[in-house]
């Protein structure tokens, strides 16, 4: 390991590698490629929520100027690789993604029913609006509350009884029931949109009959890249996808989506590049969601605050044709000390489009409930609730009972109250004033898993000195092109300037899709790997020279540092790595390397952890509550830049800020249609929103976790933060609002 | 001075440039001699059928504009319901400016017309006739950045990179306008343009550095 600790690099707060070409416009993302002969795609949505078509009226359409064609089920270009089912639950019980133009059916409102393509933006959105369609209505449920009892267990869970999502029990079943000191509630969130700033875009390009190419917003090159060759039919090197830039995606660019099969179609029928950009209504509609979810949780404590028992019940929103499913239950089965512990997930299929990961995906639903309680259960106790936290704090994994790989959660907490004034927090609920305003303190914890998963790098290395490396992940913000550059910086001896790190294709070695906050885990472990295996390369040619000072040295016995090799004992001994490609008249030096989690994640349990601290004030009169200070504090091993890993918690701080207290969508349920579809109605948090935000890292290394004693940040930067927000605002006004969002209503 | 030869439905050069009214006219007669011609009964009428008068009405809604981009003069033939965001993504191919919402909601599609930041997204292009637009690819001087851009990759003052374009065309204004005295004068100014990635602090303190630092932005 020595070589690594070199660490001129890792950790330093290093400017993005990409930061010229995003403050330029030079960036350029999905719907910007531009290709010769490209026609403009736009998609018309279903009006109804279930149904069938009965009529699709296309002629106005298809007369206006500059309209290259209409596609409908009936007319489209046949999918070769859609499962023939009437029903896409059918073979399969777990269902399929919506298959666009497929038949008559309509699944969730909004659903895209025709595409029209034209030779300019404005004609295409032009006669998009004179498609009219009639339909044979069907009754449809998309009222989330009135449905709760038809909510079902997984079909996951029902097949394999070993499934984590099927019910777990720890000690005694619901045990809280029975005890005296106890609370029971329930907790709602609506469904939230993810909403990156760049709408879900895409350019198909058939550039042969079975050759496909594809600028398309994605989190998953590879994944993508699959999808697609299944659905046509093809072989999977057919298909390029390529994604340099994502302007955001935090969970929506992890499925492939019906606007993005309606443009491979369109492409394949004009026999011409289609480009189709979403509008932001149909980010709202056709690209996921976090689901609507209902909570109950009941816990019992002892009286000097120990936890006896937590039941978490959660159902969650699913569509009709795919089930959707997600972690919300765990950190309840493992944060605290509660011998006895009953956890029920559920979900409940509705007439809406399906749901998918949204930042901190279930967990962060699940923490907003179990966070809440706690604060709940502490104000019952009498105890502050960071000191009921830490009279329940795990040691040791509860439930797999194994050992934390590593575990600095309390270190955090302790930092974060210190760094908020935790000290001013008044037991008494509503009694800390600013002038007009209540004023008041709240934490949530927050954890997610570390997962790493099998990623390959290449590398080469050229008689100049510089380095590329390539891997097909993306970088939706978070800055993976320059911690990948810092790691390899470090790991290989090479000053960052030096290196290039593309990423973005399927042209690349494979990476999993850049979701569940694994990229630099995975990743940045096999641009490791490459490192060291290029310097392997290296040291056995300057080893295996007869001339050289080298001859007979043992890879340890040789430092890399500065693009050179030199040996430890006699550091005037030296070689660059461009005077041995020189030397062995290489034009280049390449290696491609795998890397993949070990046995290692038997034997411990891997948790990157967070805490928030909220200050809020609250104006008793019009109920409008501001979060006036946020501490972010991370427990999520060895940071690798502290400036955009910094800013990645802000980031997490900010949309929790949007669940506490502004996002919601509003389901009309008398049409099965989203009132709120764009920003108007939707709030998403704004400058003025937002409060200065406290990141604090414990920083310490996890080498359980990674080679570099990484973990992920993603998550845990929203996870826990609604219920900090919301606990908080209980803190100040005594007012306890088990619903998000906290909106001025349910404060006044 | 650039002209666009590529647009697909551009008017052939003439030199009698009729005013956008004159155009509409000519458009309104023209279309009503098809019509009438559409009702003569026979074989007139399927010869010109409805597809014939929308394209020749499509033809005669182009207006043409001059327009000043980023230093540039562009002599456009347009069709007005054309906005100045679609222009300048779609036609010229200045990408730097982006669409996040279509509805002056978000800010990524801010620009400056005569030196004012404005949502391109609500701006018909064919409003701007004559006047100067600078875009994202407009702000930096060569190679050296403008300050605001220099401070935004110090402050990092973002992370996917979509909306920055838009916060950097509307922080410049920010400051000109005197709207950058204070962390909550900033935060108020800024607050039409949204960063979904939450780098909200450091878009403030690139701001406040430029601002403090006393460069002309």
């Amino acid at each position: 390991m020595k070589d690594y600790f070199f660490q001129d690099t890792i950790g330093k707060p290093m400017d993005r590698v990409d930061g010229r070409v995003k403050v330029t416009g030079a960036a350029k993302y999905s719907a910007e490629i531009e290709l010769p002969n490209m026609a403009h795609g736009v998609l018309v949505g279903s009006t109804i929520a279930k149904g069938r078509i009965k009529n699709i009226d296309t002629k106005a359409a298809e007369r206006a100027p500059g309209v290259l064609a209409v596609l409908h089920y009936q007319n489209a270009p046949k999918v070769p690789g859609y499962v023939q089912a009437a029903h896409p639950t059918e073979p399969k019980p777990i269902g399929q993604p919506h298959r666009v133009f497929y038949d008559d059916k309509v699944y969730f409102n909004d659903q895209p029913i025709a595409l029209v393509l034209a030779d300019t933006l404005e004609r295409a959105h032009y006669a998009a609006k004179l498609v009219k369609a009639s339909y044979e209505e069907e009754k449809h449920t998309t009222n989330f509350a009135k449905n709760t009892d038809k909510a079902i267990l997984p079909t996951a869970a029902k097949r394999n009884p070993r499934h984590g999502l099927n019910d777990y029990v720890r000690g005694k079943e619901d045990a809280y029931k029975n005890e005296p000191l106890k609370i029971e509630s329930e907790y709602v969130i609506p469904s939230e949109m993810h909403n990156p700033m760049e709408l879900q875009a895409i350019v198909a390009h058939w550039e042969a009959d079975d050759k496909l190419t594809v600028y398309d917003k994605t989190q998953a090159v590879i994944g993508t890249q699959n999808a697609f060759a299944r659905e046509w039919k093809i072989p999977v090197e057919n298909v390029k996808v390529i994604a340099t830039y994502v302007g955001g995606a935090f969970g929506n660019g992890l499925h492939t989506w019906p606007h993005e099969t309606a443009a491979i179609i369109g492409a394949k029928k004009l026999g011409r590049p289609v480009k189709l950009m979403l509008t932001r209504e149909q980010m709202f509609t056709m690209v996921g969601y976090r689901p609507h979810a209902w909570q109950k949780v009941g816990m019992s404590a002892t009286p000097d605050g120990k936890i006896t028992a937590i039941t978490h019940e959660a159902i969650g929103q699913t569509s009709s044709y795919e089930e959707f499913t997600e972690s919300t239950l765990q950190q309840t089965r493992m944060m605290y000390t509660s011998p006895n512990v009953t956890t029920r997930y559920r979900i409940l299929p509705l007439d809406i489009s399906t749901p998918i990961w949204m930042r901190g995906p279930g967990e962060a639903t699940g923490a907003f409930a179990l966070e809440s309680a706690l604060d709940e259960m502490a104000h019952v106790l009498k105890i502050d609730p960071l000191e009921f936290r830490l009279k329940n704090y795990t040691e040791r994994d509860p439930e797999k009972n194994l050992p934390w790989s590593t575990k600095f959660l309390k270190e955090a907490m302790l930092m974060g109250a210190e760094k908020i004034g935790w000290s001013n927090r008044p037991m008494q609920p509503g009694t800390l004033r600013d002038g007009e305003w209540q004023v008041g303190y709240g934490m949530g914890v927050g954890t997610f898993g570390a997962h790493r998963g099998r990623a390959t790098v290449k590398a080469t290395l050229y008689p100049d000195g510089k380095v590329v490396m390539q891997c097909a992940t993306t970088d939706i913000g978070p800055g993976t092109g320059t911690a990948m550059v810092q790691i390899a910086a470090d790991n290989l001896g090479v000053a960052p300037e030096q290196i290039t790190f593309e990423l973005g294709s399927s042209l690349f070695p494979p990476s999993p899709s850049q979701g569940g906050s694994a990229t630099v885990a995975s990743v940045g472990s096999a641009v490791r790997a490459a490192s060291i295996a290029l310097k392997q390369k290296l040291a056995s040619m300057a080893t295996g020279n007869a001339d050289s000072g080298f001859r007979g040295a043992k890879f340890e016995d040789l430092t890399f540092q500065n693009g050179q090799v030199s040996l430890n004992n006699s550091p005037g001994t030296k070689l660059t790595y461009s005077d041995i490609l020189k030397q062995q008249g290489l034009p280049e030096l390449e290696v491609t390397e795998e890397s993949k989690p070990g046995e290692e994640r038997q034997k411990y349990s891997l948790y990157s952890y967070s805490v928030h601290f909220a200050e809020v004030k609250v104006h008793p009169l019009t109920g409008q509550a501001r979060v006036t200070k946020m501490v972010s504090c991370a427990d999520a091993g060895k940071i690798v830049n502290m400036k955009t890993a910094g800013n990645q918690m802000i980031g997490g701080a900010v949309g929790g800020i949007g669940m506490a207290l502004t996002e919601g969508a509003v389901m009309d349920v008398r049409f099965g249609r989203y009132v709120t579809k764009d920003f108007a109605e939707y709030h998403v948090p704004v400058h003025a929103d937002t409060p200065p935000v406290d990141v604090i890292f414990v920083d310490k290394p996890d080498f359980i976790s990674t080679p570099m004693g990484t973990k992920g940040i993603g998550e845990i930067a929203t996870i826990g933060v609604a219920p900090a927000i919301a606990n908080a605002i209980f803190n100040a006004t005594g007012k306890r609002v088990r619903e998000l969002p906290i909106t001025p209503d349910k404060l006044i | 001075m650039a002209f666009e030869k590529d647009c697909p439905h551009a008017l052939p050069e003439s030199s009698d440039h009729k005013p956008p009214h004159e155009a509409r006219r000519m458009f309104l007669k023209q279309s009503s001699i098809l019509t009438a011609f559409a009702l003569t009964p026979g074989v007139a009428v399927k010869a010109a059928d409805l597809k014939f008068e929308e394209k020749v009405a499509a033809a005669f809604e182009q207006v043409k504009v001059t327009l000043e981009i980023n230093g540039k003069k562009h002599k456009l033939s347009l069709e007005p319901r054309t906005t100045l965001l679609d222009l300048l993504r779609e036609r010229l191919q200045l990408t730097g400016t982006k669409k996040g919402c279509d509805y002056g909601q978000c800010g990524a599609c801010t620009v400056h017309v005569d030196g004012q930041r404005v949502n391109s997204c609500l701006t018909l292009a064919v409003m701007q006739d004559g006047k100067k637009v600078t875009t994202i690819e407009g702000l930096a001087d060569g190679d050296n950045l403008h300050p605001m851009q220099e401070a935004f990759i110090k402050h990092d003052g973002f992370q996917c990179g979509y909306c920055t374009p838009g916060q950097i065309m509307s922080a410049v204004a920010c400051i000109r306008e005197g709207h950058a005295d204070s962390d909550e004068e900033i935060r108020e100014y800024m607050s039409g343009n949204i960063c979904r990635c939450g780098a909200y602090p450091n878009i403030v303190n690139a701001i406040k550095e430029v601002k403090n630092g006393g460069l002309k932005v």
